[in-house]
């Protein structure tokens, strides 16, 4: 390993010497082995994505014959036929408003909860505070068979609802968790001035709170949305209606009838990581951002 | 960290009563006087007016956890004791027969075992490896914030998606044999997922892949929080790389490593969308884990009792583990006054 220095390494243009840049390193780079290694990282993280995607545009005959290097010739009636298939697209709709229910759920009930639990001053609330974070400490897996029997005798099966509900009473812990603190931290001076000039605390809650907490309600929204998008154990219990089913039901189902068509699943599967890769790279920031705070409580 | 997330906002709210309680004391009589010109009937109605506010706001919440997680939780622990298969009333009290018979059944106690191997393989593999790769990534190299996009992509993929992937890269004839093929290892080739001798080592290898950027995002995250002077004063006295990693870094980066072990253990002992797309706990129950057990004999055989006190045991279990890890590990963070935890902020 390169011995640290204190100063750039020549050459390099001075502009991108952000000072958060310079605080988070203990060595400049510039060590062709450093580069090596991050190469190798990086090809084994994404190896197997770039596998499926330019997999989907084999034939299987090409995936047999010659599994690495690149397409030859390129085929695209893989991708065409799951682009043309009412089903994927009936997949991608359901896990869309499914997600989107939670979410909304999550995040309306959450912000509403965590509100006297930050700022009110009443006894019981320590415990109330207790109970939802207690909630961590229960898995779904621990309820799943109550719930998917619940889930039947309610009539839910088959139903959004079914799914997003329990999805978002799982989450609500979690987000109380981050929104609490968030909540705590508003200047209690906002609140005074507010009161002064006669709002209410609900009107508080509604005018002040709500439009300044919107980062931590992004925070805990994106979370909400990318468990409830990648949400397997549930919607399997609950969605046995094709028509319902959510796209991770949808790859895995797919891959199961057409375990033959490796070039097919590939395709298939590339199409249904597009979603949670777009809006992965839109709010990687955010998604970050949660689970530090998550680790850190 | 279940104690520790609990634990904390609790200490919050002693540390902070006796001011609030100054505040609050401080504020009733002002607001009272506003809202009923000082007469002292009225902060009677104030306080009903905030019972109110506060009912408003935590009700939603409280109820939609009280219906699908309190009760669903509470009901697991009921079907436990009965035989029952979810049909028709259940009257056939069983008391613990339904635990007893678990840990009888060596596909259960197997199960068990397989969790506890996967939350040690995790740990041993993943802890050095996502150290090295984040110390790597701390470096000033060029492209560093698109590695740290790379390295979080298999994470943010759903387990099932990636499952798939990973079928399709390691079925006979697949990306993985065509590998050792062209290595020359093609000695070594394997029914990755249909041989009970390795089945729970391919998984453990797919797993590594999905969270692994898991691991060195929070560990990069931790090093943010490493003062730099520390460093600086390190190279003034002529530390080696080696010396400052092992004296500054790692030690300062102990509580993010410590929370990290406690997620993983956590997510070791839920595994199922993983297994079950890979292998649904075959072959020969050779990757069953605690999960893909419960599901098999509660859904696929509709033995519901049987499933929820599987479903309480692995509760039972996750929460021994968790409250050992916190005593043993964990312990340390809560006790220390000056938490360097409090450095990453």
């Amino acid at each position: 390993m390169s011995a640290p220095a204190v100063t750039p390494a020549p050459g390099r243009p001075a502009v991108l010497e952000t000072p958060r840049r310079r605080r988070g390193s203990s060595a400049t780079g510039g060590n062709p082995l450093v580069y090596v290694a991050a190469l190798v990282v990086a090809a084994a993280t994404l190896g197997p994505v770039l596998y499926a995607i330019l997999g989907g545009f084999r034939s299987n005959a090409q995936l047999a014959a010659e599994p690495v290097g690149l397409p030859d010739p390129w085929v695209v009636s893989n991708y065409v036929n799951v682009l043309t298939s009412a089903s994927f697209w009936r997949y991608a709709f359901n896990s869309t408003v499914i997600s989107l229910i939670t979410t909304v759920i999550v995040a309306v009930f959450g912000v509403m909860a965590a509100y006297p639990l930050a700022r009110y001053q009443f006894r019981g609330r320590a415990m109330l505070t207790t109970v939802f974070t207690m909630g961590l400490l229960f898995p779904l897996t621990v309820a799943i068979i109550p719930l998917f029997l619940m889930i039947r005798d309610l009539n839910l099966n088959n139903t959004f609802w079914g799914v997003a509900l329990p999805q978002a009473a799982f989450a609500l812990p979690m987000t109380i968790v981050i929104l609490r603190p968030f909540l705590m931290a508003l200047p209690k001076e906002l609140e005074e001035a507010a009161m002064i000039d006669g709002t209410s605390r609900v009107g508080f809650f509604w005018r002040i709170l709500l439009p300044l907490s919107g980062p931590g309600l992004v925070t805990v929204g994106v979370l909400a949305f990318v468990a409830s998008w990648n949400a397997y154990l549930l919607p399997l219990l609950i969605l046995s209606d094709p028509t319902t089913q959510t796209l991770p039901l949808g790859v895995a189902s797919f891959s199961s009838e057409h375990a033959q068509d490796t070039a097919g699943v590939l395709a298939f599967t590339s199409l249904a990581m597009i979603p949670a890769l777009v809006f992965f790279l839109a709010m990687e920031k955010r998604i970050v951002n949660g689970l530090q705070g998550a680790v850190k409580g | 960290m279940a104690d520790d997330v609990t634990a904390r906002p609790t200490r919050t709210d002693v540390a902070a009563t006796p001011r609030d309680t100054a505040r609050a004391a401080d504020r009733a009589p002002r607001s009272a006087a506003r809202a009923a010109g000082g007469r002292p009937r009225a902060s009677v109605t104030v306080e009903w007016r905030k019972r109110l506010e506060i009912l408003f706001f935590v009700t939603p919440a409280l109820a939609l956890f009280a219906v699908f997680v309190v009760t669903p939780v509470l009901q697991a622990v009921r079907y436990s004791t009965y035989k029952w298969n979810g049909l028709g009333p259940m009257d056939d009290f069983v008391g613990l027969q339904n635990y007893a018979n678990a840990l009888r059944d060596q596909v259960f106690t197997g199960a068990v075992t397989h969790n506890l191997i996967i939350i040690v393989l995790s740990i041993v593999i993943q802890l050095p490896l996502g150290l090295a790769i984040a110390l790597l990534l701390n470096r000033e190299i060029r492209g560093r914030a698109a590695m740290r996009v790379i390295i979080f992509v298999p994470y943010v993929l759903a387990e099932v998606v990636a499952g798939v992937v990973w079928l399709m890269l390691l079925q006979p004839g697949g990306l993985v044999d065509a590998v050792f093929d062209g290595l020359g290892l093609s000695a070594a080739k394997q029914l990755w997922l249909g041989n009970p001798e390795i089945a729970l080592y391919t998984v453990m290898v797919v797993l590594t892949w999905k969270y692994l950027g898991l691991a060195i995002i929070l560990f990069l995250a931790g090093l943010q929080g490493v003062p730099t002077d520390l460093y600086e004063a390190a190279q003034l006295d002529g530390a080696s790389w080696w010396q400052v990693q092992r004296r500054i870094t790692i030690p300062l980066l102990g509580p993010t490593i410590r929370t990290w072990g406690f997620l993983s253990m956590i997510g070791s002992l839920q595994l199922f969308d993983m297994v079950w797309i890979l292998t649904k706990g075959g072959p020969a129950n050779s990757t069953m884990t605690m999960a893909t057990y419960l599901i098999n004999q509660g859904t696929n055989r509709s033995l519901y009792g049987y499933a929820s006190a599987v479903a309480v045991l692995l509760f039972g279990i996750s929460l021994v583990l968790a409250a050992l890890y916190q005593y043993f590990v964990l312990r340390r963070d809560n006790q220390d006054a000056p938490k360097p935890r409090k450095v990453q902020r």
